[in-house]
Formats: C-alpha cells, sequence, structure tokens
C-alpha cells in the first residue's frame, strides 16, 4: 500500500472516530456534570411520600433553599480552595467574626448598611490573612486555616465579649427574610436564595470562562507544571483564600441579617464541615483540579434536603447525625463506581 | 543458539490474544513466544499493544476468551497477579514500583514478609536478600532506605526482587531511559549474564542500538497485531522499522536546514557564566537563530538545571541571559515565556503535562491570557483553532480535541506539550529529553518538527543522552561535565563529532588532536 492511500485511509477512519468519540466525551462530560442530580432527586421524593407530601410545598422548599443558601456561599469559597488541592478549614470562624462585625456595624445610627462591606472586608481580610501564609511561606493549608478557625473564633469572641450582639432594627435584615414574588401570591423565591444562585453562577463563570480559573484547575491539577507554564502560582492560591474569606464574609452577613444577631461563640460552629461536605458530594476531589461548581451547589441542596428531610419524618437530632454522615460516604462511594466505569482504558 | 531453542519447548507461549475495552480493540489475535536463556526484545510503536499485553502476562488484565498462556507447554490462569508470580512471572515497569520510604530488604520482602509472631523479622529479611544482592554486584546493602539510591540503582532492588522470587520470565520495559550510558553498559552486562543464568527476559525499547546489542530475537506488534519475528541475522533496523511502521523510513534524523548558515547567523541568546551554587558552576554559550544546539553530557551533569536556570524556573546566584543583545534578567518563567523563550521539561508528566485537561485545554495553556478577552473572559474560539491547527500540524493521533491527556501514548503526549510551546511563537526553545517514552514514528515527527522550525529561524537548544540523536539532528554539540561546559564539537569547533569525542568530553578525558 502506497504511503499516500495509507494516510487517505487512516484520515477517512479518523473522521467518524472523531465524530463517534466526540460524542463518547460529551457523553461522559454529561455524566459527569449530572453528578448528583439523581441522588437528590431520589432523596427529595422520597422525603416527599414519608413525609406524606409535606416536603415539596412551596413554604418547605423556601425553606430548604433558605437553609442550603448560607451553605451554598461558603461551599462555593471552599470549591475555589479545594479546587487548588487545598483546605480551607477556618470558614465557620470567618464567618461568626464577620458577622459579629457587621451587626455590630449595623448598629452605627445613620450608617447601618455598613454592615455589609464591612463584614465582607473582614472576610476578605482573613482570608489574605490565610493566602499569604499559605502562598509566601508555604505552610500546609490544613495547619493555618486549622490555626485560623480557633484563633478566628477568638477574634470573633473577643468582639462581643462573648456576649450575643442584636440589632433588632437592622437595616438590611431584608437579605435574610425577603423574598422575591417571580409569580405574585403562588411563587416567591427568598432573597437569600438569589444570593446564592448569583455566588455560583459568578463562581462558574470565573471557573470556566476566565484565564483565572482556567490557572485554578492547573494549579490543583499539577503545580509544578503550572508554575514552569508561566501560571504565577502564588497569586492563584492568594486569590482563592482571599475569596474563601470573602464569601464568608458574605455568609455572615447572610447570617446576621436572618438572625438581627450573632453570637462569637455559637455561630457558625462546624460551618466549614458542612461546606466541604458539599464540595466533596458534588464531586470535586481532595487532591485538586477536578470538580464542577454545579456540584457543589447540588452537594449542598443534598445537605440541605437531607437536614430538612430528617425533621419532617421526625428523626431526633442524634440520628440525624448518624444517618448524614452515612449518606454522604454512601453517595460518595456510589459516585466513585460511576465515575471508573467508562474513563480511561 | 537459536538453531537449537527452534526445537527446545517455549518457556512462554501467549497464543490468540486478544483484548477488547470499550470502544476500541487493543490487542487482536496476539502471539508471542520467549525461551528461557534468550532474550526476546518486544518492539512496536507507542499504541501498539506493548503494555497491554505485558499487563495480560502479569496478570494486571484478563485477555478475551480464546486467549491462553502457555508456561513450559501448561496453561494458566489469567487475570492473577499473584498467581502470575508464583508462575515465575516479574515485571519491571519504566515507572519503578518500589516504596521509596523502605529499605531495600523491606521492598524485596513487600507482600512476601519474614515474620515472627506478626512482627517483621528485620535482621531475617536482610540476611535473606544479601545473596540476590551479590549476585547483582549491588553497590548498597539491604538495609539502605530506596528513596537514598539512584534510578539505576533502585531498578537494581526490582530486579533483585524478580530473581528473589525466582523469576522465570524477567520483562522490563524502556529500562534505561533514565540511565546515563554508564548505567545502561551495567545493565546489559547483567542482562547477559541473567540470559546465561537461563531466565527468558522481555525487553521493550525504542532504541535500536539496544535492541541490537542484546536481542537474540525481536518480536513486532503493530496496532494491536502481531507482524512477525526476527531472529538473530535477521535484525536490522530498516526491516524492524518497516515492521512497525508499514511504511520506509528514510533518513531517520531530518536535518535539512543549512547548519552553516545558522551558524553565521545573529547570535539570539547568550548565556554568561551561569550558576545556581550547587549542580551548574559557571557555564556559558551562545545560540544562533536556525541553529540546532546539542547539549550532552553524563546524567549529572547539570544539563536540565541550567536550562532551568535560564528559563528562570530556579534562583540563579550568578550569571546572565543576553536575549537579541539586550541583558535580560527574568524573576520567575512567565517573563521568559513572554520574552520568547520556551522549555520542554524532560518529565512531561510530573511537570508538564495537566493529566486531567484536555488536549485543547493543554495546548492552550501557555497563550489564553494573550487571546483572552478584556477581563480575562476566554477565548473558546480562538482555543479550539489552535488546538485543531496543533492536531493537525504535529499530526497528534487522538480522536478528538476533548480527549484527556492522560489517556493518550507517551509519543502523542509529547506532542501535546511541544504544541504548547510552538503556540507561543517562541524565539528560543529549550527541548529537554524530547524524545523520551516516545515511539519511532512519533520520534520521526518530532525530528521533522525541530527541523522546520530551524528552517524557521528558531533557535533550538536540545538537551539529549541519547547519543545517536543528538548526533543526528544537531549542527553542534555542547558537552557538559560536573556544571561546567567542557568542549564543543562540531560546527566551528575543531572537533569531529563523535561518539568517542562526546564521551571523552562528558568523562573529562582530553580529546585527541583532530
Amino acid at each position: 500500500m502506497t504511503e499516500a492511500s495509507m494516510d487517505a485511509k487512516q484520515k477517512f477512519a479518523t473522521q467518524s472516530d472523531k465524530a463517534a468519540a466526540a460524542r463518547k466525551i460529551a457523553i461522559r462530560n454529561t455524566m459527569q456534570a449530572v453528578g448528583m442530580l439523581p441522588v437528590l432527586i431520589i432523596l427529595a421524593v422520597g422525603f416527599h411520600f414519608m413525609t406524606e407530601g409535606r416536603f415539596f410545598t412551596g413554604q418547605n422548599i423556601s425553606i430548604v433553599a433558605q437553609q442550603a443558601a448560607i451553605n451554598t456561599v461558603l461551599a462555593a469559597g471552599m470549591t475555589f480552595v479545594i479546587l487548588t488541592g487545598g483546605i480551607d478549614l477556618s470558614v465557620g470562624s470567618i464567618l461568626a467574626a464577620s458577622a459579629m462585625i457587621g451587626v455590630l456595624a449595623s448598629l452605627i445610627p445613620g450608617w447601618g448598611l455598613l454592615g455589609i462591606p464591612a463584614a465582607m472586608l473582614t472576610g476578605l481580610g482573613f482570608g489574605l490573612i490565610n493566602g499569604m501564609l499559605i502562598a509566601f511561606l508555604k505552610l500546609p493549608p490544613f495547619i493555618v486555616t486549622l490555626g485560623g478557625l480557633t484563633a478566628i473564633r477568638g477574634v470573633a469572641r473577643l468582639i462581643g465579649n462573648d456576649q450575643t450582639v442584636f440589632n433588632p432594627d437592622l437595616p438590611f435584615a431584608w437579605i435574610g427574610n425577603g423574598e422575591v414574588p417571580i409569580i405574585p401570591g403562588m411563587f416567591t423565591v427568598p432573597v437569600l436564595a438569589i444570593i446564592a444562585i448569583a455566588v455560583i453562577l459568578i463562581s462558574w463563570f470565573i471557573l470556566r470562562r476566565t484565564v483565572l480559573g482556567t490557572h485554578i484547575y492547573a494549579v490543583g491539577g499539577n503545580s509544578a507544571a503550572a508554575r514552569l507554564s508561566g501560571i504565577k502560582v502564588w497569586s492563584v492560591l492568594l486569590f482563592v483564600y482571599a475569596t474563601s474569606g470573602l464569601l464568608a464574609g458574605l455568609g455572615g452577613v447572610m447570617s446576621a441579617a436572618r438572625l438581627y444577631a450573632a453570637n462569637g461563640l455559637q455561630l457558625g460552629q462546624a460551618y466549614e464541615l458542612d461546606a466541604i461536605a458539599a464540595v466533596i458530594l458534588g464531586g470535586t476531589s481532595f487532591i485538586g483540579g477536578i470538580g464542577s461548581i454545579w456540584g457543589t451547589l447540588i452537594g449542598a441542596l443534598i445537605i440541605a434536603a437531607l437536614t430538612n428531610g430528617l425533621i419532617l419524618v421526625g428523626v431526633s437530632d442524634i440520628w440525624q447525625f448518624i444517618i448524614k454522615g452515612l449518606v454522604i460516604i454512601g453517595a460518595v462511594t456510589l459516585d466513585r463506581f460511576r465515575t471508573q466505569g467508562g474513563a480511561r482504558t | 543458539m537459536t538453531e537449537t531453542a527452534k526445537d527446545r519447548q517455549p518457556t512462554l507461549e501467549m497464543r490468540s490474544i486478544s483484548k477488547t475495552f470499550p470502544g476500541v480493540k487493543a490487542l487482536s489475535n496476539v502471539q508471542l513466544r520467549a525461551w528461557s536463556g534468550e532474550v526476546l526484545a518486544l518492539m512496536g510503536e507507542n499504541g501498539a499493544g506493548k503494555s497491554t499485553l505485558m499487563k495480560i502476562l502479569s496478570g494486571a488484565y484478563t485477555a478475551d476468551p480464546g486467549g491462553e498462556i502457555l508456561i513450559d507447554g501448561q496453561a494458566v490462569k489469567m487475570g492473577d497477579p499473584i498467581a502470575a508470580k508464583h508462575q515465575g512471572i516479574a515485571i519491571i515497569y519504566q515507572e519503578l514500583s518500589l516504596a521509596p520510604n523502605l529499605t531495600v530488604a523491606e521492598n524485596i520482602y513487600l507482600g512476601i514478609e519474614l515474620a515472627r509472631r506478626g512482627m517483621v523479622d528485620r535482621k531475617a529479611e536482610a540476611e535473606g536478600c544479601r545473596d540476590v544482592l551479590e549476585r547483582l554486584g549491588a553497590p548498597f546493602g539491604p538495609n539502605t532506605v530506596v528513596s537514598t539510591l539512584s534510578i539505576a540503582e533502585q531498578q537494581l532492588v526490582e530486579i533483585a526482587r524478580a530473581l528473589h522470587v525466582n523469576a522465570k520470565i524477567l520483562v522490563m520495559d524502556e529500562p534505561t531511559t533514565a540511565l546515563s550510558s554508564r548505567e545502561t553498559d551495567k545493565l546489559f552486562a547483567l542482562v547477559k549474564q541473567l540470559r546465561s543464568e537461563g531466565i527468558a527476559i522481555i525487553y521493550i525499547s525504542h532504541r535500536m542500538a539496544e535492541v541490537y546489542e542484546l536481542a537474540d530475537r525481536v518480536s513486532v506488534l503493530r496496532d494491536g497485531s502481531y507482524v512477525g519475528t526476527l531472529v538473530g541475522d535477521e535484525i536490522n533496523a530498516d526491516r524492524l522499522v518497516r515492521m512497525m511502521v508499514g511504511r520506509e523510513l528514510k533518513g531517520f534524523y531530518k536535518h535539512e536546514h543549512d547548519a552553516e548558515q545558522a551558524l553565521a547567523a545573529e547570535v539570539v541568546l547568550e548565556v554568561r557564566d551561569m550558576a545556581d551554587g550547587d549542580m551548574v558552576k559557571g557555564a556559558s554559550f551562545k545560540l544562533h537563530a536556525g541553529e540546532v544546539l546539542g547539549l550532552a553530557g553524563l546524567v549529572g551533569s547539570g544539563r536540565t538545571e541550567l536550562a532551568r536556570l535560564i528559563y528562570a524556573a530556579d534562583p540563579k546566584i550568578r550569571g546572565e541571559v543576553i536575549l537579541d543583545n539586550v541583558p535580560r534578567n527574568f524573576s520567575n518563567p512567565k517573563q521568559a515565556i513572554d520574552a520568547g523563550i520556551a522549555y520542554l521539561t524532560e518529565d512531561r508528566k510530573a511537570q508538564g503535562l495537566f493529566l486531567d485537561m484536555s488536549v485543547k485545554e493543554n495546548v492552550n495553556l501557555g497563550v489564553i491570557d494573550r487571546d483572552a478577552y478584556r477581563f480575562g473572559v476566554l477565548n473558546l474560539a480562538q482555543a479550539a483553532r489552535r488546538a485543531t491547527h496543533a492536531i493537525e500540524a504535529l499530526a497528534i493521533r487522538v480522536a478528538s480535541p476533548l480527549v484527556e491527556v492522560g489517556s493518550l501514548s507517551g509519543g502523542n503526549q509529547q506532542k501535546v506539550l511541544l504544541s504548547r510551546w510552538l503556540e507561543t511563537k517562541p524565539r528560543v526553545l529549550i527541548l529537554d529529553e524530547p524524545t523520551r517514552g516516545v515511539d519511532v514514528g512519533a520520534k520521526q515527527e518530532i525530528y521533522r518538527i525541530i527541523d522546520n522550525l530551524a528552517k524557521a529561524g528558531v533557535a533550538i537548544l536540545v538537551i539529549s543522552s541519547e547519543m545517536p540523536e543528538v548526533m543526528g539532528i544537531a549542527d553542534r554539540i555542547l558537552v557538559m561535565r560536573e556544571g561546567l561546559i567542557e568542549g564543543e564539537v562540531g560546527g566551528h569547533s575543531g572537533n569531529a563529532i563523535t561518539q568517542e569525542n562526546i564521551m571523552a568530553l562528558a568523562s573529562g578525558i582530553a580529546l585527541k588532536a583532530a
């Protein structure tokens, strides 16, 4: 066979092969993106039947959405961090400190709305400190943010002197309690949920449509190669931890708005665990470089639906923890089996 | 030896081995026969099915029904790695499978520990492997921690592990990839010794010189099928290449660009007295536009380190990089890339590619910021165009630009990495071991690409440990030794480009008068 005809034969074969392969990849990508959605649907449907129809009421969905909202915002920040192969254990404490500042600032007569930027800047500030320690001193994220968890909790307590601060006339309470009517009288969406969705959308855009997003995936996937490709790894790390802090600050605003109050000791305890669980349930890998923000959203919804459903069914507090933990482990196991399937030969 | 071997029963016979994965038939009716006391070289382009076949042999995979494996005439169960080990099959992979934090003895006894009442008997283990280490002439003891050993020494540990369980069939997958020439010679001597002890050795390699040196017979696979076996005197490069590739490859090392013209062209890059206080001690050289400059030397001579200093991947303590007669002070790789210097790492998997990302993403990574819209928004259309162009220009064999790079063969992966750098339109291209772990066909394509780049005026520095390669494609060759440029062959140096001259310089021996 001459070289020319062999090449032609090869080229021709690849045309239809290409189409087939592209289809296969598209299917695999969709399956990965869809991820845990079936689990969420099963949970929702299951609870609906177990509670004789109390789950899928407009009011209950609204409650689930509100409960998921804060975790979703924290989990979005956590997604950025885990994508780089790191972790942020301090988000719960940052949320508490930010909420404290937020409520205190809201008490300033005439300048109450300053509470919002004050809280978010607090979060950003702590996030930057985490980021600098990790990016410049090259300290391990687990240790840095573990220290942060404790130290920042201390700061939160210090700010309020371990007292609860409240502001019954909180100027931005509508963030935590307001609703936006989509279909007047029938379907309203809580403002908290809108904020969470907005955060998810912006996060998606950054991660999937900007150079920075690609750099984040690259640093998580192979930081040595990222550096050699000209990526400034330190700036990417600084960004993700600052973002995590900023979003924890936003979480603080949302929490303060909902409760009209903040307490340095109790607020935000173990919030980081739910955030991490949402991210991992969503299919993002601890080693970094793999994951999607939509998965995080579904993960957060699963956790909220689970918590809410178990309460509706009447399961006791203690059992709730056990069941939640088991569901997380089970869901991740199922996910591993699913993705082992079609992947690489 | 081969005549009588034909009458003997083969130690290993693999018959009608096929293997289908979802969507692709990796092996189709492959035969393989190996005899004790012989070295069988297994050759074929990447993707031909060699590693799949060996994984079936080792029990990591099970062949499709209909295939069988016979050892000394007895059919053996497939798909069971422990059974395979008991049958005397041992495989040494290219990526060594040792536990680096454990000692030599612990690695040798991994899985078969000598335990007394549940506790490992370290003394017994150390004693137990002394024999096999001596047999191999190992320069280290059983209690040495593996991570402190060189790659060549680690390989010895792998071989010791195989011999310790009396392997009858030893498979070695590209064993010389990370070895210097001295270590390679030692390995050859070892292989010959093991052969004379009656072990059947299956040796997978892309390096023709090695096949000539060691193989008693050569079996070739192509696209998952068995092409044939050459025995003894029949073994010759042209025939083998034709069997592997299906067509003739004339002029293996592409060298059509004009070396003289390049040497007379302007100096694009000048490096002066570069040192990092450790491996590189003060290297200087000049690189012209359109030139292919080879950089040879023993492993550990500082070549990669020098490249990384030029590229600002590592901090220097002294030295200048002068680009187009302008001294530059790069403090990180990004600045070097923006100035037009590109560096292809020697370890594409660990330091070059993003294995979980697609071909498209990998190809574009060096230029996404250049193509981006305002605020860093990605230009997806341009990225798709670049990916398609790269796949075509470098003949990357992949079904779609969305395929994950981790699933590609070595040669294709290398091309993806190379295309990333080519997209940055570099003026200086530093290639570190550009054809390591790459099959014959892809190697030739890479040489063609290098030659074309030189014709287009790109200044190219090629670091290579493969002597025939660097001699074939370079216009002149610098030889490094212990952190310094020891000498030059070719070009206007007055020294002929010969293996002896290069080795002499690399070893610090004075060159004989030309």
